[in-house]
Order: C-alpha cells, then sequence, then structure tokens
C-alpha cells in the first residue's frame, strides 16, 4: 500500500481522501486541540509546583508497574491461545489474599517487622505459588477441554472462572475489606536525586521492574522461551517441530498467574487492603493496558501498563484541570478509557503491536 | 381459519385495552376496606409481612446488618400487631442503585408484603423507592441521609417514602460547625464519590463551612471503586486546607485514610468523615492510620436519647452478644414501631377475623406520624417524608481495634 501511495501523482492525493478518512482527521485534530488546550490552561494557571507534578508521575509509575505486571498475563495467553483470559484479575486477587493471609501470620509472630526483607521474599514466593497454582487449575478445569471449541465458547468460560474465584474467596474469607500490616521499614521516603519517592512505591517500581526483565530474559533467551514464541507463532508448525504445545500452554499460564501473584502483593504493598472483588478493575485495566501496548506483545504490556498509570495519574489534572472541570478526579477512568480510543485510532495495533498486524491475528 | 380473524383481532384489542385502563381501575374494595391503590388482606392466623431492603453483603453490610437488629428487636418487643404475628423479609441492596433496583423489584412483585423498611444507602432510594410505591409500597428509610430525597422538588414517585434517619442539611451543619468553631479551622477540602449521600453531605458541609467565614479550598470527587487516592489527595494538598471532610464508604474511605498518611502536605491535615463509615469495619479496612480520624455520626450517647436506648442495647447485647455494628439500629427500630403503630391506625378485621390494610391509608396515616415517642427522639413526619428528631455528634477514634468498638468511648464522644 505504502508502494502504491508513492507511485500516485501527487496532484492528485486528495481524490483518495473519503468522506470517513476526512472526519477520523478532523477528530484526531479536535482531540490534539482540546489536550493542548486543556495543558495550556493548567500550566498558565500554575496551581502546582514542580514537587507535586513529580509526585503525580511517582504515582503514575507505581501504579502502572502493577498494571503491567498484570497485563503480562493477558498478553502471554493471547500471544499463544488468542483467548483472552478474564479470569487473569483474580487470579491477582488469590495472590493478594495469600498474601495478606501470609503477612498476618508473619506479622503475628513479629517476623514481619523484624526481618522485613526475608518476610517480602517468603510472602512473595507464597503468593507466587498459590496465584500459579490457580492459574493452572483454571486453565486445567476452565480453558483445556475447550481448546478446539469455537473462539467465544472459552471466553465464556473465563468469564465463569473469574465469577467462581470470587465467590469462592469470599465465601471463605467474607466480603469486608482487610487492612494489610505494614512494614516499618517501607514507611516514610527515599529521597534519590533530590525527589522524594515513597518507600513503598520504589520497592513496587523495582521489583516489578526485576520480574519484568528477568521474564522477557526467559522468553527471549532460553529454550523453552523460544518454544512459547514459535508456539505463538504457529501452533500447529510448531507441533510438527516436535515441541510439546500442552506443556508450552502449562507453562504460559503458570508465568502469567505467578506475575499476578506478585502483583497482588506489590498492590498490597501500596493500597494495603484486599478485599475478594479488587481483581475486576485492575484486571479490565490491565487488560486495557495489554491492548494499549500492544497484545501478544511483552514489552508492549510493560510500555502499556505504565502508559495507562501515569495517564491515570497526570492526565485528569493536566488536562481537565486546564479545561475548568471540577473535580477531575472523578473522570479518572473515563480519561484514561478516552486514551486508550485515541491510541486505537491513530494506531490500531498498539503501541508496539506492529507484529501481530503481520500475523494471523 | 379466515374466519377467526376478526374475533381474534377483536379479543386483542379488548384485552390491551383493558390492560391499558386497569391501573385506572376504581378504588379497591376488599372486605371492609376500600382503598384508592389497593388492599393487602391477611387470613387469620397469618402472619403481616414486611419487608426490609438494606446492604447485607459487600464491604458496606455493617449498615445494613445493623438496619436489620433494630428491626429484629422492635418486632420481638411488640409482639403483635391487631393480634397478628410480624414477619421479616430481608433483601440485600448491595448499597448502590443496581442492588437498590433489583431488592425493590423483588418486593415489589411480592404482594403480602405490606411495608418495606429500607433502604441503607441514598443512592438505592433514588431507584428503588418510586418502584416500590408504583407497587403501592411505602417505604420508611432508617438510614438515608441525602436531601435529595425529602426535597419539596422530589416529585410524586416518592410519594410513598418516609425517613427516620436525619436530613444530612443537619449533619453537614453541625460537621461544619464542629470544624470552625470546635477545631479552629479555617481551610477545608471535601470529597465525594459521587453517590447521592456523598456529594449531597460534601455541599451541605461546604455551604455551612462558608457562611461560618471558612474557606473551601477544594471539592473533589472521586469514584467508590478507586483505589489510587494519591493524586487526588496530592491535588488538594495543593490548596493547603486544615481539614479533610470525606463523607463516603468503607472502601473508599479506608483508601483515603491509609493514603493521606503519605501523600506530601498532608502530615498535619485533620481527616474527618460522616456515618457512611461510622463502623468498626472501617477500622479494618483503614488500619491503624483510622486514629485520630473524627466522624460526624447520629449521637447514640443513653444520656441524649434516653433510657428507652439503654433497654435496647442490653437486649441488643443479650440477642447478637455484641456492640451494634454502625449507628442507624435505633432509626431502623423507630421505623419499624411507626409502621406497627400506623397499621394498628388503619387495619380492619372482618367477622372471621382477617386483617384489611388499605395501602393509601396505610402512607397517609405514616405520613401523619406526630409527636411520636421512638428511640432516636420525638418523631414528627413532615409532607415529605423528613419524620427525624436529629441530634448529631462528632466522635473521634481513639484505637484501630474493631473488637474495641463501642461509640461513646471509642470512638469517643467529643462534640457537642
Amino acid at each position: 500500500m505504502g508502494v502504491n501511495a508513492m507511485a500516485l501523482p501527487r496532484s492528485r492525493w486528495w481524490r483518495r481522501l473519503s468522506v470517513i478518512e476526512l472526519y477520523l482527521w478532523a477528530f484526531r485534530l479536535a482531540v490534539v486541540l482540546v489536550v493542548v488546550w486543556g495543558v495550556v490552561g493548567t500550566v498558565r494557571a500554575a496551581r502546582y509546583s514542580g514537587e507535586v507534578w513529580l509526585d503525580f508521575v511517582v504515582f503514575g509509575f507505581s501504579q502502572g508497574a502493577i498494571y503491567a505486571l498484570i497485563a503480562l498475563g493477558y498478553t502471554m495467553v493471547y500471544g499463544i491461545l488468542r483467548m483472552i483470559n478474564f479470569a487473569h484479575g483474580d487470579i491477582f486477587m488469590v495472590g493478594a489474599y495469600t498474601a495478606y493471609y501470609a503477612a498476618r501470620a508473619l506479622d503475628q509472630r513479629g517476623i514481619f517487622n523484624s526481618r522485613p526483607l526475608l518476610s517480602l521474599a517468603l510472602i512473595l514466593v507464597v503468593a507466587m505459588v498459590v496465584s500459579m497454582v490457580t492459574a493452572l487449575l483454571v486453565e486445567r478445569v476452565a480453558y483445556r477441554p475447550l481448546r478446539r471449541a469455537p473462539r467465544l465458547v472459552p471466553l465464556i468460560s473465563a468469564i465463569g472462572a473469574s465469577f467462581f474465584l470470587e465467590y469462592a474467596v469470599r465465601g471463605l474469607y467474607g466480603s469486608g475489606f482487610q487492612a494489610y500490616p505494614e512494614f516499618n521499614v517501607f514507611k516514610g521516603e527515599w529521597v534519590l536525586f533530590g525527589v522524594g519517592i515513597l518507600r513503598t512505591q520504589a520497592v513496587v517500581i523495582v521489583s516489578a521492574l526485576i520480574l519484568m526483565a528477568a521474564l522477557y530474559l526467559f522468553v527471549m533467551r532460553t529454550k523453552t522461551g523460544t518454544a512459547m514464541r514459535s508456539v505463538a507463532e504457529d501452533m500447529e508448525v510448531a507441533a510438527l517441530m516436535g515441541i510439546n504445545v500442552d506443556r508450552i500452554i502449562v507453562i504460559t499460564f503458570a508465568i502469567g498467574g505467578a506475575a499476578a501473584g506478585a502483583a497482588g502483593i506489590l498492590y498490597a504493598l501500596v493500597f494495603k487492603q484486599v478485599h475478594f472483588f479488587m481483581g475486576f478493575y485492575p484486571g479490565i485495566k490491565a487488560f486495557t493496558a495489554a491492548v494499549l501496548g500492544g497484545i501478544g506483545n511483552i514489552p508492549g504490556a510493560l510500555l502499556g501498563g505504565v502508559a495507562l498509570g501515569l495517564i491515570e495519574s497526570v492526565a485528569p489534572i493536566l488536562v481537565l484541570d486546564g479545561l475548568g472541570i471540577v473535580a477531575p478526579y472523578q473522570l479518572k477512568d473515563v480519561t484514561a478509557f478516552i486514551m486508550l480510543v485515541m491510541v486505537l485510532i491513530f494506531r490500531p495495533s498498539g503501541i508496539l503491536g506492529e507484529r501481530l498486524a503481520t500475523k494471523k491475528a | 381459519m379466515k374466519r377467526l380473524q376478526i374475533p381474534v383481532a377483536l379479543t386483542i384489542a379488548v384485552l390491551l385495552v383493558a390492560a391499558f385502563l386497569a391501573p385506572l381501575a376504581p378504588a379497591a374494595t376488599v372486605g371492609p376496606v376500600t382503598d384508592p391503590i389497593g388492599v393487602v388482606r391477611i387470613n387469620r392466623g397469618q402472619p403481616i409481612t414486611i419487608a426490609s431492603w438494606l446492604v447485607i453483603a459487600g464491604p458496606d453490610a455493617s449498615l445494613g446488618v445493623d438496619s436489620n437488629r433494630g428491626i429484629e428487636i422492635a418486632i420481638a418487643d411488640k409482639g403483635r400487631v391487631l393480634g397478628f404475628p410480624i414477619r421479616l423479609i430481608k433483601e440485600d441492596s448491595g448499597c448502590n442503585a443496581e442492588g437498590g433496583v433489583a431488592a425493590a423489584t423483588k418486593i415489589a412483585a411480592n404482594k403480602a408484603v405490606v411495608a418495606a423498611i429500607g433502604s441503607s444507602c441514598s443512592s438505592e432510594a433514588v431507584p428503588g423507592a418510586p418502584i416500590l410505591w408504583k407497587a403501592g409500597i411505602v417505604t420508611v428509610s432508617p438510614s438515608n441521609t441525602a436531601p435529595k430525597l425529602t426535597d419539596p422538588k422530589r416529585g410524586p414517585d416518592y410519594d410513598g417514602y418516609l425517613r427516620t434517619a436525619h436530613n444530612d442539611l443537619v449533619q453537614g451543619k453541625v460537621a461544619a460547625e464542629f470544624a470552625r468553631k470546635s477545631l479552629k479551622v479555617s481551610r477545608a477540602a471535601t470529597i465525594h464519590d459521587g453517590s447521592p449521600y456523598a456529594e449531597g453531605l460534601a455541599n451541605a458541609f461546604a455551604d455551612n463551612f462558608k457562611k461560618l467565614g471558612g474557606t473551601i479550598t477544594a471539592q473533589e470527587a472521586i469514584a467508590p471503586t478507586d483505589t489510587d487516592m494519591r493524586p487526588v489527595l496530592t491535588k488538594i494538598a495543593a490548596g493547603k486546607p486544615e481539614l479533610l471532610y470525606f463523607p463516603i464508604f468503607i472502601a473508599a474511605g479506608g483508601f483515603v485514610v491509609r493514603q493521606a498518611k503519605e501523600v506530601a502536605g498532608f502530615a498535619n491535615v485533620k481527616l474527618m468523615s460522616a456515618d457512611g463509615t461510622f463502623s468498626p469495619d472501617f477500622r479494618k479496612a483503614a488500619g491503624d492510620a483510622v486514629v485520630g480520624v473524627y466522624n460526624s455520626s447520629p449521637d447514640l450517647s443513653p444520656a441524649v436519647l434516653g433510657p428507652g436506648y439503654a433497654k435496647f442495647l442490653e437486649k441488643h447485647q443479650k440477642r447478637y452478644g455484641e456492640k451494634p455494628l454502625s449507628a442507624f439500629h435505633p432509626h431502623a427500630y423507630d421505623a419499624a414501631m411507626m409502621i406497627f403503630a400506623a397499621i394498628e391506625k388503619v387495619g380492619k378485621k372482618d367477622a372471621a377475623g382477617n386483617l384489611y390494610i388499605g395501602r393509601k391509608a396505610l402512607r397517609d396515616a405514616l405520613f401523619a406520624t406526630k409527636n411520636f415517642k421512638g428511640l432516636t427522639g420525638t418523631l414528627t413526619c413532615n409532607q415529605f417524608g423528613d419524620c427525624a428528631d436529629p441530634k448529631i455528634a462528632v466522635y473521634v477514634s481513639v484505637s484501630a481495634d474493631p473488637a474495641k468498638w463501642n461509640p461513646g468511648t471509642d470512638p469517643k464522644k467529643i462534640y457537642p
């Protein structure tokens, strides 16, 4: 198509413009104008100091890191099975609940605050293992029997699994909110390069980055990772090449589940509350992040998660405040989803989703 | 087949006309009672059915469970109404609009229901109360406090709605007076969650605070499902308030309290919430950060409410083995007792001993309630359904332990 456009005489480029394209361009222009107007308005009002803006960015990063970890699970399962695992948000919730009970047990024995790093590692391992097992069970019970069914069927089964997990936890632990114990070492701020950053948030951002780097290396450098990528490319050909597809799918779910479990702990560290329904919204947001980054793409999930976190944290105030909208944070979710629509209009395959367009999708 | 077409079409037309006219049918007469919107007949030996639609699951469950207990104690105290036992049907309304609609629809479908008690949250009442009233069921809420529910402009859909809870115009005023006069705060900010309750109360607080000479630095809003409050708190901190009033519910309130400690500029800002978070469950959600948080809430000290309330508390302790979970159990008790008194006024029996209750008559009798001696004071209903004898106090949490929950001592009453 690119070649054709070049070949066309310059004088007649306008002939190819359809009404829809004109409309889309007008829409894009209008959006850009509104955003610029809002940003200029906010900046000119100068109501917030530089430190406040830095705080917004840091909040966005720590929220985005959690979205990114959850988004990994969506993106990997989609990459291999072409299926959205809607129970993934609840696997995250199971991880957070496990972390809560583990943390409380350690807290009661006094280990929690006397040996914080050891207990963090312990909690991390327990929650990741439990989430992984849950993810594998969901795969075994809800998806594997439907592997050859039409695409919509496992999707519905995923929603069913999601409800099952939510209400199983509600039945086991009740419907109230539980306060997560606090690490004394992680209270307060660290000052890095003159920027104050909350310790919990620093821990969250760093842990998320380490986990994601490890995962990226795993997928790119190991034999199993190569097998995963080839199954994602073409499941049948991969099977012909002697790759055990079932095993690869199980590994994918295991890794996605473990990442969700880790996200659960990080979430509990930052937000300090657990609840049986807590997986729903982060799940939806992480799914959005995966689409934003280009679903099926691992660095895309990282980028999409961070982008979404930043948009949620900064955009309401940067754009909406300048437009004179009262109480902009009520429109946080709206802002985030409008940005998603924008990205999809400007770049339908997501930020890094180029490869998918040429693949089968 | 052709011969049948005309009769069939005619029959359908007649049925359609009949269906259209049915709601306009003249007053129903059943037994000795004639009523413009319907009569409930209760056979001898059967119970009088009342329904509650309250939030009994989810993070705000303590609010509705607490009210249900008030109703149960009222039923036990009353025993029989006109010689008939009382049966209570409980529906969960979830503290959101969808839940309110679901619960109200379920109750409205049950022809045996004489009257309802609920809802818990104003957001349920806004869509739910009209559904009940269309079915001729009058409802008395023990804990809706949003001003717009009893506003003169509320419309005929709410003709069957009353409440024994205070109107938040009162609560907002007391909270503002406390902040201004007792805490000597001159700059305050508010957060609401978009629900009619929170928005109404935040506005009532802000209006009164300004009237008393204070400055409102920000009036922010969040969504009830939000978890990351840091950005909005950071934005509020930029206005340098001395106090933050957040009359929201337990989940979001817990996030606000826990995260406020970590936001730059919030270290010395006083936090104040309202009756929606006045519960031990709020301590479970907020943890240690709850110490020092103020709550405006109905004044439940026996000194103010009188000896009747002390006796009620004894019964409550005996029956449930714990302290009340929230603030509106006496209001629920009063709502039930008001309904029983109104049934006694309008219920008529026939020779066989069956009971008949006119629906509109019951509604009118409830609105006519005057000088009713209840647990929460002397109740008199106005034409818009406000019946409360409001007494609002301000409390401060002394400890973070849900087990130590004991309104009056912890949270400690500090105003008036």
